[in-house]
């Protein structure tokens, strides 16, 4: 369970920078290979420009039982497009060529298993990825993986739920590096209009476990989410809702650009949210 | 690919299979439900409840039939047949349910999901829900709504809300995904009834034990009537629950050989059939992998995309075998073959005709299984087969 690594990731880094500004990071996630690999590669460069502090890749899966209709619907088009892990990673590898903006890649474990997770861990590194989060793996299931993983100084990136006790807590923390993943409420992945209530709560509890920083995501679409956030987490992952601008969106040019606007609104009401917790050390 | 290795020694874990690959939300719920299990394990309170509803509830013992009119038919071995079409509701799921059901009871919890593919284990799970006062939402794929209405009728009647799923195939594992999506959004309040040998720990041992009363019962029964073990089991597999209920009591009877029938569909390619133990037959595209919380065989493509499956049978039609027929079969315990829909349909038929049993077109896949080999038993050789579910449904 060696965090060493951990330093010296670019996801890391990024958290480190956020904090030592005051400012809360967006955590962008997108589903690779919707439209296309190609669009997917624009998408992810807009997003990195328009301020997009860690992107997510999600790596489409057939039967993505955590998430809601609208990455279910995103992964649909991307296995209709095509798209493998192996595409995946190579598109890791042109984004690379561009941009340093933080990678996760976020999968459901069986494309990685097929794959072979040496080989999976090998590739991915070499073509850049930061961090990988598997949906489906959790602390209990994951000894040879964490080995692999730290092997190739890929941060793994573990979720944390509102069912978790403490106990679990720890031991999530204790296996995570990069940052630890929250899910803010029970359920699938989607957009909300309003935040769990209970969610401070939950923050505190895993803020009493671990020294990693916080990302908050399910259910945040909207800057307003994020400012009540700037209290409490270290950033907000928002999916759905970049995925439905994907979705609405007539041409990839045009969801490039509906997506940097999104992008900026969050990343703005980030900037103006001091971390509570900070300001109070 | 990277093959998972671990001691069977671990629990939820058969040989390498098994385990618990969920997303997070599900972990303490899980170890919730284990909790919940050994208590109740322990409880003679539970084991009464369940026994008197197995008995007063369901109509257990269920009679092993013998089919003697099959047998001079076939000309060969001696065969039983173990009713279990005859339970409340028509098939063996009613066991599980009322398992499951005590133990949603027993947590606390007021609302049962479950998913459902021929819908017997809707209807059981709608039929145990309505007993015990409990709220039920049955999770369906629309492609098997159409083709077993009946059994939606029957679950609507019974008060259960049944919810059309169209995503992926529109069949069981679709019906599974949207129940886990339900489950992982209403933990707190809610109970997954899964309804097979599948799934993250403990289900694939919980459901097991609730069913091993089929070969409790058959085992003393052919012992009552033949004064001897059988030579051979019959059962389909699905996720092989029905199976793995019957194979349980003569794990331990190293001469009693078990033989699991997958459905073969129409035909030996990836998309065309449910078979993933049956290689040997050509069969392609299943390899070990995670597939809904555990890891078994699993029908996928190169880059572990999940494949797409058919049945004539609702029931069998599932891209994913039980995690312990993977490991009965690694061990040489058990073995898997397929037979076709035609030949399930032609055992059917027979059955109807020889015996005046009209099967489930899943039952009828054990059936077509023993004739399929009928030449090379011998004339002393004693069988059982699994009649899992009556046919009705399949009208």
């Amino acid at each position: 369970m060696t965090t060493a690594n951990s330093t010296t990731t670019r996801i890391s880094q990024r958290f480190a920078e956020l904090r030592a500004r005051g400012e809360m990071g967006i955590v962008a996630y997108i589903t690779a290979g919707d439209p296309s690999l190609d669009a997917t590669l624009r998408f992810v460069l807009a997003l990195a420009e328009a301020g997009a502090d860690v992107i997510e890749l999600g790596v489409p899966f057939s039967d993505p039982v955590a998430d809601g209709p609208t990455i279910q619907r995103a992964s649909e088009r991307a296995l209709q497009s095509g798209t493998t892990l192996a595409g995946v990673l190579s598109l890791v590898r042109r984004i690379r060529q561009k941009s340093q903006v933080p990678l996760v890649l976020f999968s459901y474990f069986n494309p990685i298993l097929q794959m072979g997770i040496e080989k999976f861990a090998a590739e991915a590194s070499a073509a850049g990825a930061d961090g990988v989060l598997v949906t489906d793996l959790t602390p209990e299931e994951s000894a040879a993986y964490r080995g692999i993983l730290t092997a190739r100084g890929l941060d793994m990136i573990f979720l944390a739920a509102p069912t978790s006790t403490d106990e679990r807590l720890k031991k999530i923390a204790a296996c995570s590096s990069g940052f630890l993943y929250l899910i803010s409420r029970t359920g699938v992945t989607g957009a909300k209009d309003t935040l769990a209530e209970d969610l401070p709560a939950l923050v505190r509890r895993v803020r009493a476990v671990t020294q990693l920083p916080l990302a908050v995501g399910f259910g945040i679409s909207l800057p307003g989410h994020v400012s009540v956030l700037g209290g409490l987490a270290d950033a907000a992952v928002v999916g759905s809702a970049l995925v439905s601008e994907i979705e609405k969106s007539v041409s990839p040019e045009a969801a490039a650009t509906a997506l940097a606007e999104r992008m900026r609104a969050l990343k703005a009401a980030g900037k103006s949210g001091l971390s509570r917790r900070e300001a109070q050390q | 690919m990277s093959t998972i290795t671990q001691p069977a020694a671990v629990p939820g874990r058969f040989g390498p299979y098994g385990g618990c690959y969920v997303p997070e939300t599900l972990m303490a719920p899980l170890e919730e439900l284990v909790r919940a299990y050994d208590a109740a394990q322990a409880d003679p309170a539970f084991r009464t409840a369940f026994e008197s509803l197995l008995k007063n509830f369901a109509g257990r013992p269920t009679p092993l039939q013998h089919a003697d009119r099959l047998s001079a038919h076939l000309g060969g071995p001696k065969i039983y047949l173990k009713r279990e079409d005859l339970l409340h509701t028509g098939a063996h799921k009613i066991n599980n349910a009322i398992g499951q059901g005590l133990l949603a009871v027993r947590m606390g919890k007021p609302r049962i999901v479950a998913e459902t593919g021929a819908g017997q284990h809707g209807v059981a799970s709608a039929t145990v829900a309505a007993k015990l006062g409990l709220e039920c939402v049955v999770y369906m794929g629309t492609e098997d709504m159409a083709r077993q209405a009946l059994n939606v009728s029957r679950m609507r009647m019974l008060g259960a809300q049944v919810v059309g799923v169209e995503s992926g195939s529109r069949t069981l594992k679709d019906a599974i995904n949207e129940a886990m999506r339900d489950w992982v959004t209403n933990v707190r309040t809610t109970h997954y009834l899964l309804g097979s040998v599948l799934g993250a720990h403990p289900y694939p041992t919980m459901v097991r034990d609730f069913h091993s009363v089929i070969g409790r019962e058959a085992r003393q029964q052919i012992l009552a009537a033949e004064n001897r073990l059988p030579t051979h089991l019959f059962a389909c597999v699905g996720g092989g629950s029905n199976a793995i209920g019957l194979f349980h009591e003569f794990l331990a009877d190293r001469s009693v050989k078990m033989i699991g029938i997958e459905a073969g569909g129409r035909g030996a390619q990836l998309g065309e059939h449910a078979a993933r133990l049956a290689a040997a037959q050509g069969y392609s595209g299943a390899r070990p992998g995670v597939l809904q919380g555990t890891y078994t065989y699993v029908l996928q493509t190169a880059d572990g995309q999940i494949a797409p499956t058919h049945s004539v049978s609702a029931g069998l039609d599932y891209p994913a075998i039980g995690p312990e027929h993977a490991w009965l079969a690694d061990e040489g315990r058990a073995s898997y073959s397929a037979v076709s829909d035609a030949q399930a349909l032609a055992a059917a038929k027979l059955l109807a005709r020889l015996e005046g049993i009209i099967p489930a077109l899943e039952s009828a896949h054990a059936l077509a299984g023993l004739i399929e080999r009928i030449s090379k038993f011998a004339k002393d050789d004693l069988i059982i087969v699994n009649i899992s579910g009556r046919g009705d449904k399949d009208m």
